[in-house]
């Protein structure tokens, strides 16, 4: 997960101000070593990242220096990087050095049952900051997380509540997804100084990010040309000038540009790319639109056949015909490309080559996904779209039910919990354990609808069979309950201190434990009833292993119960008798669910 | 529902009707009682086409002993499928209430590009090289060489479909064209020609106009129908200008140049013939000189083409002598080409009819104009002698000969026309002789003859009396149906001004200035904040969008629109535009909404629909007049004032006018749905413009909407679709209802008589 070492060149700096030394900084998993590179220089350091407490960087901008600082107790080691990249590289690296030892420094490593979700340096301290400043958050991670009873990723599932807060706090990501710009924003005017002949093109990520995403021949022309055979500045320095050639309409004189320059011939050309895509696409257009199908029939087509038309004209001499685009062709491309809502967060992403990959595989996923897509379904589909379309709407009694079906774009956000499920399920799905079952619901929006409509008469004639809770054990439990609080205020209008709670009357190291297991115990239940029904084998190990944590605290409530003194040892078992309880129902759950698979699946290899 | 029309039974596949559709029906059955041609003229989103289908499919159900066959002919093959789609309906309501006697045959058919499974032929770019590719592997002589040499490539789905025979049928059913390559695919067959063989045992043939209309075609698809059919035009408003475009022929420079390589080639061809298999010259001769230049019987994979003039043109009498033999019509050719060449080399502008041009090429190059006619015919034979597969090689010399034929053949409703360069352009010489014929009637005429009953119908037919004068032919019945509305759910509007007061219009001193260009910006971008879903707008033409959209590029006007919703362009990129149309749709369908550019007498203009909320405004930019230096035009008119007696300004309105209405009607597909129409230019208000639309929008034009500025046009929208927006009564509740139900009908069968 973690490159062992990390080498770039660097000037060390005391301060913003100093003009620096350079030299080179090497990063190893435990410290970081700067060499100057004038040996004479007597900065040499060498610091081992347990002490680093923290690190900051510049900001992002072509004129700034890219620097590093990482702070500690006293005083901070400033790097200024020869470029962006560098920097970024060395802090992601740092940022997860520092997380290695600001989560208790021991040496062992997390013992990780899957392969960790990529993380972000900025997700990554997120939650470095978050362990700082919460003091209970960071034992109960030392606990477990370190300990190996949780991931890390599972540690934080069921917290990303806490790091979306954070996000909305710092305002760092929008909470929806957004898509695609609906301007053309690539499609600018140069501006020029008004005194020479030179035009200034501006061009932001986002303006290269809607280029790739709409061209994909310009997109390959970089991932092919550079930095091997030209700068990124020439690059775009010929794109614009492609596109000038193309703002003056003269077709003779593009392609009199294009046969002296290959690699601009690339820009003007029409894409190759784009068209072999529009031959796969027009395939599955509905055929109620298909004016390609009118173009095969038409008898009066043949050249020389019927009155001459406008688009008769325009016949341009065939060596002329791939420079022939049109800027209305931009704007179709435009549409269907942000109708696609193909994104690439470019703001990740970082460089621009990475865009233009990240750009190249998205498509590729995409066509496999449409090759491997099954043609009769397809075919189907639209045969019943274009018999819904030709029925008269109100001639008849409505086809489809008063409903609108709930769409889930993002699972995650309402299935928090269970997202190791959601992800694990796609990836393990052949190696399920007994109680794995796929549930793929065939139903559609009809029959749904109906078996909904059944459920409900029925509730409504019998009642509920099935009440979540007995009424009998709703009773018992509201009965306790009340005394509970009658009996503790009983005992606190008893005791010398109105505002004090029983805890408060505990020694404090009782009271510490006591609160310390209650969190633990809730952590470890929350993380034990998500993970039911088990549908992986990953979450059946996920489930011992958490069995085998709550198992060890049981004893030591039983400890503490029996430790304390004889005046208080009714309230203390008031307060651990719960969590004994819920830790009962936990191993009882545990063993029926295992008593169960043990018999239903004897011939599984689990 | 199923009611009575005196004695027919009708199958509808809904449980209500529209009162106009029933009437509709009702002249419908009495024009095919008398065995008449009829003019139907009824509002778009009334359902036209399936009140046809079921009454013609539930007559001939009626009828069995004496059963009438239907000849549906759509402009456009995507409304093919849409007519298929309906039926398909029909058809499952029908098999549910009738049983397995009301099973019919109904099948689409086009051509080899689209109905080819051969993937070696079918990937082939135009139409012209998937036929040459079937050609090149069904041929008869090109089969015979392959049962010597197994190494020569034949079709194995035409050959399988061969060798089935008699037994390769398509059981009962309807078919769409993707219908009939699924089951080619499954038995095997080839799909085109089952399809050709079995439209003569279909009870329900849908196939372009072109199979009817244009002689070429329709000589060797639609020779075998018999005369107890009732064809039926669909969205006819167009159909003169398609046959007058079904006889006109055109010749460039590069036709020319074309014709002669070919003709090189044909000659070598001879040659080579000469020395191997002199043979099948000399059967050639003889099978001439007995008068076969028609081909008879030939073999499936043979046919193509037929001749460009009509059936009863062409004279039963044998080949004329001098161009028997296969060189002596070669050097013809070659002199009829050379004597283009020389006419098409001129500074001037020439026009001439038809018979002084056939004596000037008999006193120039010595072909007369028997000579001339029997060209098409001679080329065809000579071509099948020659064994030539590869005919998408041989249009140029095609053309030609088409040309030679037609002009020999007609000595009136014909001009030909010489201009060394287009009006528009005149620095590019692009010389171009043309043949345009002028009289729509001549090529429906065989139609009208042939078969008992012709229904022409659209929505807009206005006026309907000028249909049967352009078309020379006498309709038994001739009627436009009113819309009944439950509710005022069509809102047209005339902007004259923009939102500065200036008047706005495409007239040709108003349309380059850059303050239209504004207001019109203007006006779409107001509608694009205003109006959900779709916008449809469509400009005058190819070049003056262009220009426009350029100009709101310029002015950043652009880019406020897709500020608000994506945009869309048709282009004369066919596959383009239909990519372009797919995506509107979609961008529709998800809701967030697109505007589609589009020209009026282009080709989505002419066949696809923006119902609900595909497109919930239209604006038509300036009206959609044609080119009117155009001398083709020209001549036309002049021939339409001298036979006809119809005044010139006349016609260009009622055709503008025709277009505009068509353009605007495509927002409107039942009585749900609802659309607004602007229509964008100051002289929609006059009454001699305005009053050639068809009365259904005219009768939803309030006095009010016919002088708006942008401002104005703003508010009415607003308003408009804040109406829309609340719950009505779709019966049409009290007074006159708007909807009938199945005891309605009954109701209203026993008062008899008197209705709406």
């Amino acid at each position: 997960m973690m490159e062992t070492q990390v080498v770039k060149r660097a000037k060390y700096k005391s301060s913003v101000k100093d003009p620096g030394v350079r030299g080179t900084l090497k990063m190893t998993r435990e410290r970081f070593v700067f060499m100057p590179n004038d040996p004479s220089s007597s900065i040499r350091l060498n610091v081992e990242f347990r002490l680093i407490k923290g690190h900051k960087s510049s900001k992002e901008g072509s004129n700034r220096p890219a620097l590093l600082n990482l702070t500690q107790d006293q005083g901070n080691y400033i790097f200024e990087f020869e470029n962006f990249s560098d920097r970024e590289l060395c802090r992601d690296f740092v940022a997860k050095a520092i997380t290695f030892y600001g989560e208790g420094g021991s040496e062992k490593a997390v013992p990780l049952p899957h392969k960790d979700e990529q993380l972000s340096s900025a997700e990554m301290e997120r939650r470095i900051k978050l362990l700082q400043e919460d003091s209970e958050l960071q034992k109960l991670h030392k606990q477990f997380v370190i300990r190996g009873v949780l991931s890390e990723t599972e540690f934080w599932a069921t917290r990303k509540k806490l790091l979306d807060v954070n996000n909305t706090s710092s305002s760092r990501k929008a909470k929806q997804r957004v898509g695609l710009k609906s301007d053309m924003i690539f499609n600018v005017k140069p501006s020029s100084d008004g005194q020479s002949n030179k035009v200034t093109f501006n061009l932001t990520p986002e303006m290269i990010h809607q280029i790739f995403a709409e061209k994909p021949a310009v997109r390959q022309a970089y991932l092919n040309f550079v930095p091997n055979k030209m700068t990124e500045k020439d690059f775009w320095t010929k794109y614009w000038r492609a596109q000038y050639l193309h703002s003056t309409r003269n077709i003779v004189a593009a392609a009199a540009e294009a046969a002296e320059d290959e690699e601009l011939a690339v820009f003007l050309r029409q894409d190759a790319i784009l068209a072999s895509e529009i031959k796969h696409k027009i395939r599955k257009v509905d055929p109620t639109l298909d004016m390609e199908a009118d173009e095969g029939d038409d008898y009066t087509h043949i050249p020389g056949h019927g009155l001459a038309t406008e688009s008769g004209k325009d016949e341009l001499e065939a060596q002329y015909e791939p420079f022939k685009r049109s800027f209305l062709q931009d704007i179709n491309r435009h549409a269907a490309v942000v109708l696609e809502g193909r994104t690439v967060d470019f703001e990740t992403e970082g460089d621009t080559r990475s865009v233009a990959q990240a750009l190249a595989t998205c498509k590729r996923v995409e066509l496999a996904k449409e090759a491997s897509s099954d043609g009769n379904l397809v075919h189907q589909e639209r045969l019943d779209r274009i018999t819904r379309m030709a029925e008269i709407e109100d001639l008849q009694a409505p086809r489809d039910p008063p409903v609108a079906p709930l769409s889930i774009k993002d699972p995650r956000d309402y299935f928090d919990s269970q997202q190791q499920v959601v992800g694990m399920g796609m990836g393990m799905g052949d190696e399920l354990g007994g109680g794995g079952r796929q549930f793929k619901s065939r139903m559609n929006t009809s029959e749904t609808y109906a078996s909904l409509r059944g459920f409900i008469s029925e509730i409504r004639t019998l009642g509920l069979t099935d009440p979540v809770v007995r009424p009998e054990v709703a009773v018992k439990v509201l009965n306790g309950l009340t005394q509970t609080i009658s009996s503790s205020k009983y005992q606190r209008g008893f005791g010398k201190n109105p505002h004090e709670s029983i805890l408060d009357t505990l020694p404090t190291v009782t009271k510490d434990e006591l609160l310390l297991h209650w969190t633990s115990i809730q952590e470890l239940l929350k993380h034990f009833w998500s993970s039911y029904p088990i549908t992986t084998s990953y979450l059946y190990t996920k489930v011992s292993r958490l069995k085998d944590a709550m198992s060890q605290i049981y004893p030591k409530l039983q400890e503490i119960k029996e430790s304390v003194q004889s005046d208080s040892r009714h309230q203390v078992s008031l307060l651990v008798q719960p969590m004994l309880q819920a830790l009962d129902a936990a191993f009882a759950h545990y063993d029926a669910v295992d008593q169960r698979k043990r018999s239903t699946a004897n011939g599984y290899n689990v | 529902m199923k009611f009575q029309i005196e004695d027919v039974t009708v199958y509808f596949p809904y449980d209500h009707i529209y009162p106009e559709q029933y009437s509709y029906m009702i002249e419908l059955k009495r024009a095919l009682d008398a065995k008449g041609h009829c003019l139907l003229e009824m509002p778009t989103g009334t359902g036209k086409t399936i009140a046809l289908l079921s009454l013609i499919t539930s007559y001939t159900l009626s009828k069995p002993s004496n059963p009438v066959k239907l000849l549906y002919c759509t402009r456009t093959v995507h409304e093919m499928e849409k007519t298929l789609a309906e039926l398909k309906l029909l058809h499952k309501y029908q098999l549910e209430n009738i049983g397995p006697s009301a099973r019919m045959l109904a099948l689409g058919l086009s051509s080899r590009k689209n109905l080819c499974i051969n993937p070696d032929v079918v990937s082939a770019e135009n139409r012209d090289s998937v036929d040459a590719g079937c050609r090149k592997l069904t041929a008869s002589w090109v089969r015979a060489l392959a049962i010597e040499n197994p190494n020569i490539p034949t079709c194995s789905f035409f050959e399988t479909y061969e060798k089935a025979g008699s037994d390769a049928v398509l059981p009962p059913g309807v078919y769409t064209l993707q219908d009939l390559r699924m089951f080619g695919k499954e038995k095997g067959w080839c799909p085109y020609f089952l399809a050709r063989h079995m439209i003569q045992f279909a009870n329900v043939v849908v196939y372009s106009y072109q199979y009817l209309l244009d002689p070429k075609v329709a000589g060797f698809i639609s020779k075998e129908m018999q005369r107890e059919s009732v064809v039926v035009f669909d969205e006819a408003h167009n159909i003169d200008n398609v046959c007058i475009e079904a006889l006109s022929v055109s010749v460039r420079k590069q036709t020319l140049e074309g014709a002669t390589r070919n003709l090189n080639k044909m000659s070598q061809e001879i040659e080579r013939f000469k020395a191997t298999d002199a043979g099948r010259l000399r059967a050639e001769y003889n099978r001439l000189v007995d008068g076969l230049a028609q081909r008879g019987n030939l073999p499936l994979g043979d046919t193509w083409l037929a001749n460009p003039a009509l059936p009863d043109d062409i004279l039963k009498e044998a080949v004329p002598g001098n161009i028997r033999r296969a060189e002596h019509f070669l050097s013809v050719l070659r002199r009829l080409v050379q004597y283009l060449k020389g006419r098409l080399d001129t500074d001037n502008v020439e026009k001439e009819g038809p018979l002084t041009f056939v004596n000037a090429v008999n006193s120039h190059v010595g072909i007369d104009q028997k000579m001339l006619k029997f060209c098409y015919d001679r080329l065809h034979s000579l071509m099948l002698t020659l064994e030539i597969t590869d005919t998408d090689e041989f249009l140029h010399i095609q053309t030609i000969c088409d040309f030679a034929t037609l002009v020999g053949t007609y000595t009136r409703g014909f001009s030909i026309i010489i201009e060394p360069y287009d009006e528009r352009m005149p620095h590019i010489p692009d010389p171009v002789l043309q043949l345009s014929c002028h009289d729509a009637s001549l090529a429906i005429k065989p139609v009208f003859d042939r078969f008992q009953s012709v229904v022409i119908t659209s929505g807009t037919l206005s006026p309907i009396d000028l249909y049967p004068r352009l078309l020379n032919f006498n309709p038994v019945v001739s009627r436009s149906f009113t819309m009944s509305l439950t509710r005022d759910c069509i809102c047209p509007m005339v902007l004259t001004r923009g939102s500065d007061q200036l008047p706005v219009s495409t007239k040709f001193d108003l349309r380059s200035d850059p303050g239209v260009e504004r207001n019109y910006g203007r006006l779409l971008l107001e509608m694009v904040s205003v109006v959900p879903d779709g916008i449809v707008c469509f400009f005058v033409s190819y070049s003056y969008m262009d220009a426009i959209v350029n100009s709101w590029n310029e002015t950043g006007i652009l880019k406020e629109i897709m500020q608000r919703k994506l945009v869309f362009i048709e282009t004369q990129d066919v596959v383009e535009t239909t990519l372009a149309l797919d995506n509107y749709r979609k961008a529709c369908d998800c809701g967030r909404g697109a505007v589609f550019f589009s020209v009026a007498r282009g080709k989505v203009a002419e066949g696809i629909d923006f119902d609900r909320h595909y497109g919930r405004l239209v604006i038509m930019f300036g009206i959609p007049f044609q080119y009117t230096l155009s001398r083709i035009l020209l001549a036309r008119l002049e021939y339409l004032r001298e036979t006809f007696q119809i005044k010139e300004g006349d016609f260009l309105t009622f055709d503008a006018l025709r277009q505009a209405a068509q353009c605007v009607g495509r927002v409107i597909r039942s009585k749900a749905d609802y659309g607004m129409m602007i229509f964008a230019d100051k002289r929609y208000t006059r009454h001699d413009k305005r009053s050639k639309l068809p009365g259904w929008i005219l009768s939803h034009l309030r006095d009010a909407h016919l002088n708006l500025s942008t401002d104005m046009a703003v508010h009415i929208a607003r308003e408009f679709l804040r109406k829309m927006a609340q719950p009505y009564d779709k019966t049409g509740g009290s007074g006159k209802k708007t909807l009938l139900s199945q005891q309605d009908l009954e109701k209203m069968n026993g008062t008899e008589g008197i209705m709406f």
